[in-house]
């Protein structure tokens, strides 16, 4: 057992037990706060590759700033606890085969990738700082500012939605 | 020996962890002590006297009272999250202060390089580390408004994440004038850069290029740790005492050395960005300024000897003597043994540095009024942000001029 595989396993083990519990909960607010714990664990298995960077935008983007707007707007809406409601149907049908059935793929597909797929580099040297800026800011420059082009446009549609008509 | 060498990484972070937790501690209890004394003096009182010489057991006395008092849970609170939020809030603004090198030279001891961080010093995302936990840290405040059951801390609560998720964004995107003249998010590495020209001095620091971005800086992080005077979430003529209404006994406390505990990061980050970190503020050239930490000690210390053995109660007369001998021996100490000076040149700087921006934040306290919450808002958003993304683009327009427009 290195030190490595032994954070792995607790940052893993955290991930997926705040997952469970992120569903499971039935307060809204322990709901935010179990994402919370999966973004900093994610963040901390990043970490454990030698992505400092990745890791560091994981905390300050998805656990600071947008569950920081989850728990804010929860806290404004002032959402009480939900009621379990019965199982519905269309789940009972439909999600669950195909629940088991990615879950499956996605194993298969780990199952025959083991020991042959290799990651080309570290990511000690791919995820440095200046390696994704020069990422974002050259080689996928238009995609990149498309996709920010795309937020902005969400941004207005969302002000237009919420603004108040003048009478 | 064979487990100490071993594992002698390891047994040596625990101990600098120990002694960082209690340095910051101590230094947070005094801390209350010397802004009670401060603002007084600024308002023509005494401030804290009575317990012990010049008041100065009073922290202790406060801390007695704190894990004395009744720790009641009010009815109706959302328990996890009621006893996670202080604990966070605590928890957070201790983390912050591992990343922050104090020196740059190691200590030698038993073979061992032991740097003045708790991190290694080649961490090359310090400053992300601190924004991260900044970004996290409004989750203490937040909860404990929530968890409360109660509408003073409701409103505190969402008053200051409302605050913090501002001011944030023109907190992150003034230093960005500073990481770009840097090159680097390493700490040491944005000290180094201001180095450069070591017989320029403090003509050399970023505070010159990069004024607006401190001023910025300091403004977004006076409001994130929640400060007159943007302490608009504890405001107690309109909201008992915010957030933390509910919250009494070590709990309260807890509260109190984090938002204390954040107050000297801000201090530390300050001075590292801008002010040159650990850098003397004279050209590199003046050497008889080694001396001026000697020259500080051992005259203060002579006069804590005078000033004590004339103070009124016995257990003054004994105390003030005694702490001026040690003060004027340290100082004796620094100037005699070169090794000795020069090792503490770089820590000496940094928190005297760090000292000047905590007297800031004390004197603000003591003039300032505080914000509508109106105007903060529209400060935040309409003032500071605009201003530090002008910063952004006229220092990298700068920039590229210098290396030539590729």
């Amino acid at each position: 057992m290195t030190p490595q595989l032994i954070l792995f396993i607790v940052l893993a083990a955290l991930s997926v037990v705040g997952a469970l519990s992120l569903i499971l909960q039935k307060h809204p607010i322990h709901s935010a706060l179990s994402l919370i714990v999966v973004m900093v664990a994610l963040a901390g298995l990043y970490l454990l590759m030698g992505a400092e960077f990745v890791a560091a935008v994981q905390i300050i983007v998805y656990g600071g700033a947008i569950m920081v707007l989850f728990v804010f707007v929860i806290m404004l809406l002032n959402a009480g606890a939900e009621e379990y409601t019965n199982f519905s149907k269309l789940a009972g049908f439909a999600g669950v085969p195909l629940g088991i059935a990615l879950t499956g793929f996605i194993a298969a597909a780990i199952a025959r990738s083991a020991g042959t797929a290799q990651v080309s580099g570290s990511a000690a040297v791919l995820a440095p700082t200046r390696t994704i800026s020069e990422m974002i800011f050259k080689d996928f420059v238009y995609p990149f500012e498309l996709t920010s082009f795309l937020i902005l446009v969400a941004i207005m549609g969302a002000i237009v939605l919420a603004a108040h008509k003048e009478e | 020996m064979t487990f100490l060498n071993a594992h002698a990484e390891l047994l040596i972070t625990l101990v600098k962890i120990a002694l960082l937790l209690f340095i910051v501690l101590t230094v947070n209890a005094y801390l209350t002590w010397f802004e009670r004394k401060v603002v007084a003096r600024m308002q023509s009182r005494w401030g804290p006297h009575r317990v012990g010489p010049y008041g100065l057991l009073q922290p202790a006395a406060d801390g007695l009272k704190f894990l004395f008092k009744e720790d009641p849970t009010p009815e109706g609170v959302d328990r996890v999250v009621y006893y996670l939020a202080p604990l966070l809030a605590l928890a957070l603004a201790l983390t912050s202060l591992a990343v922050i090198p104090f020196g740059p030279e190691p200590l030698r001891f038993f073979g061992h390089d032991i740097y003045l961080s708790i991190t290694p010093p080649d961490l090359n995302i310090g400053l992300l580390v601190l924004f991260a936990i900044t970004a996290l840290s409004v989750y203490g405040v937040a909860l404990a408004g929530w968890s409360s059951n109660s509408k003073y801390p409701l409103l505190g609560g969402l008053r200051s994440s409302a605050q913090m998720v501002s001011y944030e964004l023109a907190l992150t995107l003034s230093v960005v004038g500073v990481l770009l003249m840097a090159n680097s998010f390493n700490l040491k590495d944005i000290i180094v850069a201001q180095a450069q020209h070591p017989e320029r001095g403090i003509f050399g620091w970023n505070i010159w290029p990069q004024i607006i971005g401190f001023l910025c800086f300091f403004t977004a992080a006076v409001a994130e740790t929640n400060r007159v005077p943007f302490d608009l979430p504890e405001a107690e003529s309109e909201l008992v005492a915010g957030f933390h209404t509910e919250y009494a006994s070590f709990k309260f406390a807890m509260f109190f050395i984090a938002e204390y505990t954040s107050m000297i990061t801000v201090s530390c980050l300050c001075t590292i960005m801008f002010f040159g970190g650990w850098l003397s503020p004279f050209p590199a050239s003046w050497t008889f300024t080694h001396y001026l930490p000697s020259a500080i000690l051992i005259p203060f210390g002579l006069w804590l000897i005078w000033a004590g053995i004339r103070y009124e109660t016995i257990f003054g007369r004994i105390i003030l003597p005694g702490l001026g001998t040690v003060i004027a021996l340290l100082g004796l100490t620094l100037a005699v043994f070169p090794g000795v000076n020069s090792f503490i040149q770089a820590p000496f700087w940094f928190l005297a540095k760090v000292f000047v921006f905590l007297f800031v934040y004390v004197w603000m306290r003591g003039t300032l009024p505080r914000f509508r919450y109106d105007q903060l808002m529209s400060f935040g958003w309409k003032v500071l942000l605009p201003v530090s993304i002008v910063n952004v683009v006229i220092t990298s327009f700068i920039i590229l001029l210098r290396s030539g427009w590729k």
